[in-house]
């Protein structure tokens, strides 16, 4: 990737978003979504409330069924598939309102992070093969390594539950990085932030770019997402109106018009 | 939190046991410890279920039957020796666990509540009805005592040694599965389903399993059970009995093998000690249930540590 | 024939108490989604009532089964006051307990003051047995159908006509939504648990006359009314009336062609089954809660 990313074209996307519909009673959450996530890019899903932004990340986790349309992942269509068995693939996710396991330690939500990647099973915990122990040594390390990544390295024994909103936030997306994912979705992962904890969450999910993860990212924060987004797609009220480079983006008529209230016609591109 | 400590803990226990077993000869006394040990693995089984994982069963007393019942009737009808009808008797349970939890585990807790509920009733029913096989209402009798080979568990002593010795093997599994990756699975299925679906945990599977190993546990003790009264008929086993065992959790605590232990052991000893107690047995009962429950939904024993430290933070501030 | 038909009659009469029982169950997950587990013992509350009421007091039929319905309702409400609002952590695990615990309390409660002896009262109306094609439909029979068209008529028209009918099905769909538009959603919740218990009243005190009343008559009662919610699609009023009639059809005839002493495992088989099979009963369509 060269930091901007070419739109729609690219060789092989890790996404994609075909013509995917989904309705509440009278109301179309999703229409006719359709985008593809380069491999390797930071895409910025961005659009007022209710625009369907989380619907649509519920649908890409497996969480919501879609009415109609096809979502392909890596290449092979993921429809049928559960949302544990989406994350064994690659698809990690973080939430809005941080769900982390609250009555449990910072390093435990990690190891749990990791159990699409462990294999220890109930009866070889039982009896502590030599594997398990094996196995549970490496978790622990990699869990460590994780939490030195977000900077939490030393509240590893803290309960979960206890920490600043922020720190939360971060262990949220070390936990999901413990998938050890190839696509990552955060869900306003800067909401409740401060300015200074907003830089530091660009650095990181920069960072968590570099090391060949594609990151779909809804937020609200601007600046923060026109920064460090390659690739920008524009939802109002279920239906794609744009997307784009950030630039041609924050030009582009019909998303002033969604953001500044005027009546928009969607476009097509 | 005291990994360090356990061996230590465990050491202890055994030693506890031990010293307990060398003192009392009083057979009232040893057999009051040996149901305290039974009813521990009762609600140490349901403990796995309901605080680890945050399922409940209200049907549990029915795993339990199922172990006793099965072991009665393989030992005294088909003369099998004990020690072949242990595996029959937990496998049971564990099979039939696994049908009626398929369903119900999928769905909301409400249904798994009422689930068990009407599978606990459906069992007690099968057990009171079938009498050319279960010997109807009035049960069966002549079980035989426990014997492994040349070694024979008949007197209160030996079986006293035998129980604990179950309870502490059944403690160490249980404290090994909930320190592995299974047992933090499961804590995260009871702080968030979602969640820990979302972070790739198999939920529907795990939930089954616990359901199962609970299920075998409970049979363990409903085998035990059998070998100790030689006798055993329905009535040990309804609903009243399901719903002593959950009682059980909620005084020891949600997610506490120590809980379980106390809670057992005072539910076993309260009947004793108050004999006008059978009276207002079910008045106790539902209110403990419901006054822990309403004030401290992590049960007895944790909701006070709770209330502890919460005054200790409070106190430290000022 | 005639023993198809005697069976027919036997299972529309229990049919319609368990629909009454389902109808509790239904509405009140309607309008908090919330089961409760101690529901069969306001039915046993309200026989037991009933019984003390006309048997022992000498009210008329009529005043009494009225006042039951309404200390029974009274008794729902309080339960709710006392041990339902103040939970903070409202999980259904912690509900379950809560409610189980209640249940086992009333019955204790229920065991010291009626005693464990089993009580009857004569009918509502002492009228022979109507004999149709060789078969006998009981007088009382026909007056609990009677009393379930009526109860199925009045709620149909609570729910579409009136406006607290209406507000209650807003806090089902959307709690916060529904307390936004200015419901008071606390009254709601008393009131779902008044109209909820009071229907199980309805149910205990219609069948007084018909059956023995004790104690402990309540957790099948429940269940099996339970059973009929589910069978017909939990939070639905029609299902619980079909589900209800189904169950005990379905039950009587079991009576009458396979055994009686496995009367009461039908309903739970059948429970498991709707569980297995179609967890939104026949006439639900909205998805369970997975979750």
């Amino acid at each position: 990737m060269n930091g901007t990313a070419k739109p729609m074209t690219g060789s092989d996307p890790i996404l994609e978003i075909r013509d995917v519909n989904k309705a509440f009673g009278g109301v179309q959450a999703l229409d006719r979504i359709g985008f593809n996530l380069e491999n390797a890019s930071i895409t910025g899903l961005i659009g007022p409330n209710g625009a369907g932004k989380t619907t649509l990340f519920n649908v890409i986790t497996g969480m919501l069924a879609p009415d109609t349309g096809d979502i392909r992942f890596a290449g092979r269509s993921i429809e049928k598939l559960e949302v544990h068995q989406r994350v064994a693939l690659g698809i990690a996710r973080t939430f809005q309102n941080v769900e982390l396991f609250e009555s449990m330690t910072v390093l435990d939500n990690i190891l749990v992070g990791l159990f699409t990647r462990t294999r220890a099973g109930m009866i070889a915990s039982m009896l502590r093969l030599p594997r398990t122990r094996k196995e549970e040594t490496l978790a622990r390390d990699q869990a460590m390594e994780l939490l030195n990544f977000v900077g939490l390295q030393d509240y590893a024994h803290r309960k979960s539950g206890d920490l600043p909103f922020g720190w939360q936030r971060m262990l949220e997306v070390a936990r999901a990085m413990a998938a050890q994912p190839r696509l990552l979705l955060l869900d306003e992962p800067a909401a409740g932030l401060n300015m200074a904890e907003t830089g530091h969450l660009g650095e990181l999910i920069k960072e968590i770019r570099s090391r060949g993860i594609t990151i779909l990212l809804v937020e609200h924060d601007m600046s923060l997402t026109m920064s460090i987004s390659d690739h920008i797609v524009v939802l109002d009220q279920g239906g794609k109106i744009a997307e784009g480079p950030p630039r041609a983006v924050q030009a582009d008529e019909a998303v002033m018009a969604a953001y500044l209230g005027k009546k928009a016609t969607p476009t097509k591109d | 939190m005291n990994d360090k400590y356990l061996p230590a803990i465990y050491t202890a226990f055994a030693l506890g046991i031990a010293f307990l077993g060398w003192r009392i000869d009083n057979a009232y006394y040893l057999q009051l410890l040996i149901f305290i040990g039974l009813n521990t693995l009762l609600a140490l089984s349901l403990n796995m279920l309901m605080g680890y994982a945050g399922q409940i069963s209200l049907g549990h007393a029915a795993f339990y039957g199922i172990g006793a019942y099965v072991t009665a009737i393989l030992t005294t009808t088909y003369q099998i020796p004990p020690v072949l009808a242990l595996p029959a008797a937990v496998g049971a349970a564990m099979v039939i666990a696994w049908i009626v939890g398929m369903p119900t585990l999928r769905l909301s807790g409400y249904y798994l509540g009422m689930g068990t509920l009407g599978f606990g009733m459906i069992v007690h029913i099968v057990l009171r009805e079938w009498s050319s096989v279960t010997g109807g209402a009035s049960g069966l009798v002549g079980i035989p005592p426990l014997s492994v080979g040349p070694v024979e568990f008949a007197s209160n002593k030996s079986y006293f040694f035998l129980v604990w010795a179950v309870v502490l093997a059944v403690i160490i599994f249980c404290r090994r599965i909930i320190d592995s990756r299974v047992g933090r699975a499961l804590c995260a299925i009871h702080d968030g389903e979602k969640a820990a679906a979302a972070v790739g945990v198999n939920t529907r599977r795990l939930k089954l399993q616990v359901f199962v190993l609970s299920a075998g546990i409970a049979a363990l003790a409903g085998f035990l059970y059998a070998h100790l009264v030689f006798f055993i008929s329905p009535g040990s086993f309804g609903f009243m009995a399901s719903i002593k065992i959950v009682t059980m959790v909620v005084i020891g605590g949600m997610a506490s093998i120590w809980g379980a232990l106390f809670g057992a052991s005072l539910l076993t000893l309260l009947p004793e000690w108050l004999h006008a107690f059978s009276e207002f047995e079910m008045v106790v009962y539902g209110l403990v249930l419901m006054v822990v429950m309403i004030f401290m939904p992590r049960g007895l024993t944790r909701g006070v540590v709770d209330i502890y430290e919460r005054y200790r933070k409070t106190h430290d501030r000022q | 024939m005639q023993e198809l038909l005697q069976y027919l009659f036997s299972g529309m009469t229990n049919g319609a108490v368990y629909a009454v029982i389902a109808l509790g169950f239904s509405m009140l997950y309607n309008s908090t989604d919330l089961i409760n587990f101690a529901h069969g013992e306001f039915v046993m509350l309200g026989a037991l009532c009933m019984v003390s009421l006309t048997a022992g007091a000498g009210i008329a039929l009529v005043p009494a089964f009225f006042v039951t319905v309404a200390v029974v309702a009274a008794a729902g409400m309080l339960f709710e006051r006392l041990a339902i609002r103040p939970v903070r952590n409202p999980q259904p695990v912690v509900l379950i307990i809560i409610t189980v615990g209640a249940s086992i309390f009333l019955r204790g409660t229920g065991m010291l003051i009626w005693g464990k002896d089993a009580h009857s009262i004569p009918p509502f109306l002492d009228i022979a047995p109507i004999d149709i094609a060789g078969a006998r439909l009981l007088a009382q029979s026909v007056w609990i159908l009677v009393i379930v068209t009526a109860l199925t008529a009045g709620l149909h028209l609570f729910y579409k006509k009136t406006l607290t009918g209406k507000a209650m099905t807003a806090c089902a769909v959307n709690k916060k939504g529904a307390w936004i538009v200015g419901i008071p959603f606390k009254w709601m919740v008393l009131l779902a648990f008044g109209l909820s218990t009071g229907l199980g009243a309805v149910a205990g005190a219609s069948i007084a006359p018909i059956t023995m009343s004790s104690y402990d008559m309540g957790t099948i009662l429940g269940l099996k009314g339970f059973c009929g919610a589910m069978l017909g699609g939990l939070g639905s009023l029609w299902g619980a009336i079909l589900g209800g009639f189904l169950l005990g059809i379905l039950e009587a005839m079991g009576v009458g062609f396979v055994s009686s002493g496995f009367k009461d495992a039908t309903a739970f088989l059948l429970l498991l089954l709707v569980l297995y099979v179609r967890p939104q009963g026949i006439l639900g369509t909205a998805e369970v809660k997975r979750f």
